[in-house]
């Protein structure tokens, strides 16, 4: 791969094209195949009834969120450090569909959280207020870059935001360990053997997945667009 | 059918989350094929 020729926005135009189209394909499939598993091979939970069935995508959202954050806050550094054209729109790219998976993880918690916890909301609960603040991060991110004309000085503040929020996403990560809040525990993690049943981790992989290549075709959709707009 | 819709109870729970997440998704890929036709002009 010859990487620093597609750190040119022009070149790397067309390759941005070719990958939304197989990473949209792969996210339809997997979305497919991952609520077929949800909705009816996972059995019902003994606690929470069918209402668990919204962890399907209330983790892999919750996940997507912190996860493009970090990648978005890799390529605002990196656009900082090198002044590269095409780290700046990277990052422009990613900040709307980490915003929005970060609503999908609010929203859909709120409505899990309503039949198990008795309330859709929690004031002062460590992990709901993480996850809130990583909404106006993504938020503040994106009114910074429109606030700056000048796209390549926007490119370098609004980055700079975003690498002094990246703090929060292991603040969120951690939540429900540090402060002993509403919020339970991790049910899956790197470290021990998931606590659920094989068919309920293989659905919520499976949407993670599909979450996944969603995210890369959105994108790389819209890197497309700004490259366009800024007529690079 | 029915049973299933019905979602043990929780229809407005399960359904309100399923339909806003991907009402959302489509959303963003419509906004976004919209915008890549303007920009293109």
């Amino acid at each position: 791969m010859r990487w620093f020729w597609y750190a040119s926005p022009q070149t790397f135009f067309p390759l941005a094209g070719t990958i939304a189209r197989w990473s949209g394909i792969a996210a339809a499939v997997l979305a497919l195949v991952g609520l077929y598993i949800g909705f009816f091979v996972a059995p019902t939970d003994a606690q929470q009834g069918e209402a668990y069935r919204i962890i399907f995508i209330h983790v892999p959202a919750a996940w997507m969120s912190m996860f493009i954050y970090v990648v978005m806050a890799f390529w605002a550094g990196l656009g900082l450090a090198l002044n590269t054209r095409l780290s700046g729109m990277m990052a422009s790219a990613l900040a709307p569909t980490g915003a929005l998976f970060t609503f999908i993880a609010l929203w859909t918690g709120a409505l899990w959280g309503r039949p198990t916890w008795g309330t859709y909301w929690v004031w002062g609960d460590a992990r709901l207020m993480s996850e809130l603040i990583l909404l106006f991060l993504y938020f503040g991110f994106m009114a910074l870059h429109a606030a700056i004309e000048d796209p390549r000085r926007a490119d370098r503040a609004a980055g700079l935001l975003a690498l002094v929020g990246v703090v929060n996403v292991p603040i969120i990560y951690w939540s429900v360990k540090w402060w002993n809040t509403l919020h339970q525990g991790a049910s899956v993690s790197l470290t021990a053997a998931p606590k659920m049943a094989a068919t309920m981790l293989t659905g919520m992989l499976v949407m993670a997945l599909a979450f996944w290549m969603y995210s890369i075709a959105a994108a790389m959709l819209r890197v497309r667009c700004i490259i366009r707009e800024r007529g690079a | 059918m029915s049973e299933f819709f019905a979602m043990g109870g929780y229809a407005w729970y399960v359904w309100g989350s399923y339909g806003v997440t991907f009402f959302c998704l489509f959303a963003e890929i419509f906004l976004l094929l919209k915008r890549s036709r303007e920009a293109k002009e």
